[in-house]
């Protein structure tokens, strides 16, 4: 591993990326947050809109996806620990088992919004909940499609990032010296799947307790 | 010496490849100076255009669908592309390092990626403007935005998007940097009140930038899908677009202004001989200002609808983030008094931002008062306001900075009669132009209007007259600084005397900056500093 010159120890240079990455996660909360926000204020406007849209939301899929992505913070974090004692080998394939969770999630989704099309649910014209609040239902749609859109994309992003740690980990860049890659991807990874989690509850649970 | 021999970060590597790929803070410190300067330039010359179109009521250039893009131009362009970024991606990038002791930011390749983010988003919103633009205002109001608005707006919009992740990414390492990366015994309050201002806009710049995008985001999904989620019509809310908007729009202000503050806070110490006044009391106005900052957004909102309550308290808040700056400018004044007042032009410049952020700044408590802003919102009070504060303050602070450390950048003196012309000259040609907008403003002209009433035409005669001047006084610096690179006098280390680590390497530094790292024993802005008297000729 090259050590950047303007860092006075291999220490110092992993603690500054670990800040680097803890901060830009705080700037996800502020973006994903602000969706939330949203979110709450027109939950509390259109409560019947959003309860009915509830209903039509796949809690099968969601429910699975949910267990996907624990499972896939799970298989990373334990990845995580074989980097830190230098065990590339299993560093390497607990990040396929990852990014293989997360591929999976992905195509679950695309099904669900295939199956979310074909059923009307996408906010426009020919929008399919009717009903005293169907303006209600549409936002909650609107807001659906762009929160899991931007969440998939995140995904993605992370997917790569998680594929680029297991490249390195065959070419046996990791170990107890040197771990921070694998640190960092691992903190966005769980990021990722912790606004699932949220989303989740927002979206399909919530409505329907 | 043979300076042409001298190794230094210019001439380190010549080829096209060195500069576009460096990761040398000072190299993409002059590659976003250019950036900056031609996004200057091009809102500048939207601003030209409306004021020569306005010298007649009924209009003299323009046609009314026209005036309403060229001046959404001139907001995006000015706001995005220059405001927000100008400061900390120019002086911030090469001078914050050098500041600290250290010998690049925490993440340089990071550094290299924001300047080409920002080089598309600029590219992309400029590139939609041109292509016909967009005519709803650099506020995006819905419905007229979303539902309306013929033109470009999603393009725009992606524009602003991507350049948005530019600033957030500048400001995650300026942060990081001055958390992890000062120098042995340089300790938070030893620290220059440049690199504070940096810090506090970085975190501003963290903080409010991602609620913009996500606003941006839906306002493009509104326009792309014709969902509702600000349309009335399909149970969506417009105002809930103004909150989300001004949330991030009012702290991106204190963006603009704080590192232009940072600038004087420089400038004034070096230029009056002097310990600055009060050092701990601008660090925690400074602070004060960005974290007050974040909860006075509804003052842009007080006619939109909002409730009385909720606008009372905006008021008040409003008048609270007024304090903190006028402390500023009450140290500012208290480090001239007694000083060794030297008038060279980083020094005009500052001298002229407390002035003219003075009067913006109070006329900004006009608008804060409820009565008084009924009156007054919408009209030319509002836009001389503004421009008082982003472009006799900012501006001015910008060029200040830009004066004072052309010497360490270039390792040239610019010419300083040539200099100090030119501040005046901009100091006369600024109050010409909007001084009387404050009483255009109070006699009712509408802002964002292509005609007015005929008897406003005198004001708004002088007003494009100062505009004229004001655009041949800023083309001043571009010839003078052209005209130093080549036979501008050879800048010393410290041709200032100043205080601060950045003047204790050769002007221009090399490109490791600190060959070993420095250790820091002393208080900041220690005047006169040992052994360093200004070598330059007044």
């Amino acid at each position: 591993m090259r050590r950047e010159m303007q860092f006075s120890s291999p220490a110092h240079q992993a603690d500054t990326a670990l800040a680097g990455m803890w901060l830009f996660l705080a700037t996800e909360v502020m973006f994903f947050g602000g969706l939330f926000f949203i979110w709450l204020v027109y939950r509390h406007v259109h409560a019947v809109g959003f309860a009915a849209a509830t209903q039509c939301t796949s809690l099968l899929i969601g429910a699975t996806n949910t267990l996907i992505l624990l499972a896939s913070s799970l298989a990373f974090t334990l990845g995580v620990l074989a980097a830190r004692k230098g065990d590339h080998r299993t560093l390497l394939r607990l990040s396929m088992v990852t990014a293989a969770l997360g591929l999976v999630f992905i195509v679950l989704k695309g099904v669900e919004w295939a199956q979310d099309v074909a059923a009307h649910l996408f906010p426009g014209a020919g929008f399919g909940i009717g009903g005293t609040d169907a303006g209600g239902a549409q936002l909650f749609y609107a807001f659906y499609f762009v929160a899991t859109g931007l969440h998939a994309v995140h995904m993605l992003v992370g997917v790569a990032l998680v594929l680029w740690i297991a490249w390195g980990a065959q070419r046996r860049r990791f170990g107890p010296a040197w771990n921070t890659p694998v640190e960092v991807v691992g903190l966005y990874w769980s990021f990722v799947d912790l606004i699932w989690v949220v989303l989740f509850s927002l979206i399909y649970v919530s409505g329907r307790v | 010496m043979s300076a042409t021999l001298e190794r230094n970060y210019l001439t380190e590597q010549w080829t096209l490849r060195s500069w576009l790929l460096t990761t040398d803070h000072k190299r993409i410190a002059l590659l976003y100076f250019a950036s900056i300067t031609v996004f200057f330039f091009l809102g500048g010359a939207a601003a030209a255009l409306i004021r020569l179109h306005l010298i007649l009521p009924q209009g003299a250039l323009l046609s009314h669908e026209m005036y309403n893009r060229v001046f959404t131009m001139h907001g995006v362009v000015m706001v995005w592309f220059f405001l927000v970024p100008a400061v900390p991606v120019t002086l911030g990038n090469f001078i914050v390092p050098l500041m600290l002791g250290a010998r690049d930011l925490a993440f340089p390749r990071l550094n290299l990626f924001s300047w080409y983010l920002f080089m598309a988003g600029g590219i992309v919103g400029v590139a939609a403007l041109f292509w016909g633009g967009v005519d709803t205002g650099w506020t995006f109001y819905t419905p007229l935005a979303t539902d309306y608005a013929r033109g470009h707006v999603v393009m725009v919009v992606v524009g602003i998007f991507i350049s948005g992740f530019s600033s957030i990414a500048t400001g995650l390492n300026f942060i990081i940097t001055i958390h992890m990366l000062r120098a042995p015994g340089l300790r938070w309050f030893r620290l220059p009140i440049f690199i504070w201002t940096i810090y506090a806009t970085s975190i501003i710049l963290v903080l409010a930038t991602p609620v913009l995008a996500i606003t941006l985001a839906l306002l493009a999904f509104e326009r792309i899908f014709h969902v509702g989620v600000f349309d009335p019509a399909l149970g969506g809310d417009p105002l809930l677009f103004q909150h989300l908007f001004w949330f991030y729009s009012h702290p991106a202000v204190y963006i603009m202004i704080l590192p232009g503050m940072g600038i004087v806070s420089e400038i004034i110490p070096a230029f009056a001989r002097r310990e600055i006044f009060g050092y701990k009391f601008i660090i925690w106005s400074t602070v004060a200002i960005a974290v007050i900052g974040f909860f006075v957004w509804g003052h842009h909102m007080f006619v939109a609808g909002t409730s009385l309550y909720s606008s009372i308290v905006f008021s008040l808040l409003s008048y609270a983030v007024a304090v903190p700056s006028a402390i500023k400018v009450f140290n500012w004044i208290g480090t001239l008094h007694k000083g060794s007042i030297h008038f060279d032009a980083p020094m005009l410049y500052a001298l002229g931002f407390v002035g003219l952020f003075t009067i913006g700044g109070l006329t900004g408590l006009f608008v804060a008062a409820l009565a008084a802003d009924v009156h007054l919102t919408q009209t030319y009070f509002v836009v001389a306001h503004f421009h008082y504060i982003m472009v006799g303050g900012m501006v001015s602070a910008f060029f200040g900075g830009v004066h004072y450390w052309w010497p360490k950048i270039t390792g040239r003196m610019y010419p300083e009669m040539w200099g100090r012309m030119a501040a005046l000259l901009i100091f006369f040609g600024f109050n010409l132009t909007f001084f009387p907008q404050f009483l255009l403003g109070m006699q009712g002209m509408p802002r964002r209007y292509a005609s007015y009433p005929p008897e406003f035409q005198v004001l708004n005669v002088l007003s494009s007259a100062g505009a004229t001047i004001l655009a041949a006084a800023y083309l001043l610096p571009l010839g003078y600084f052209t005209w130093s690179l080549f036979r501008g006098a050879r800048a010393p280390a410290n041709p200032w005397g100043a205080t601060g680590l950045e003047w204790t390497m050769p002007s221009p530094p090399p490109t490791e900056n600190f060959a070993t790292t420095p250790v820091v024993t002393e208080r900041p802005y220690a005047y006169p500093p040992p052994g360093a008297e200004p070598t330059h000729a007044p």
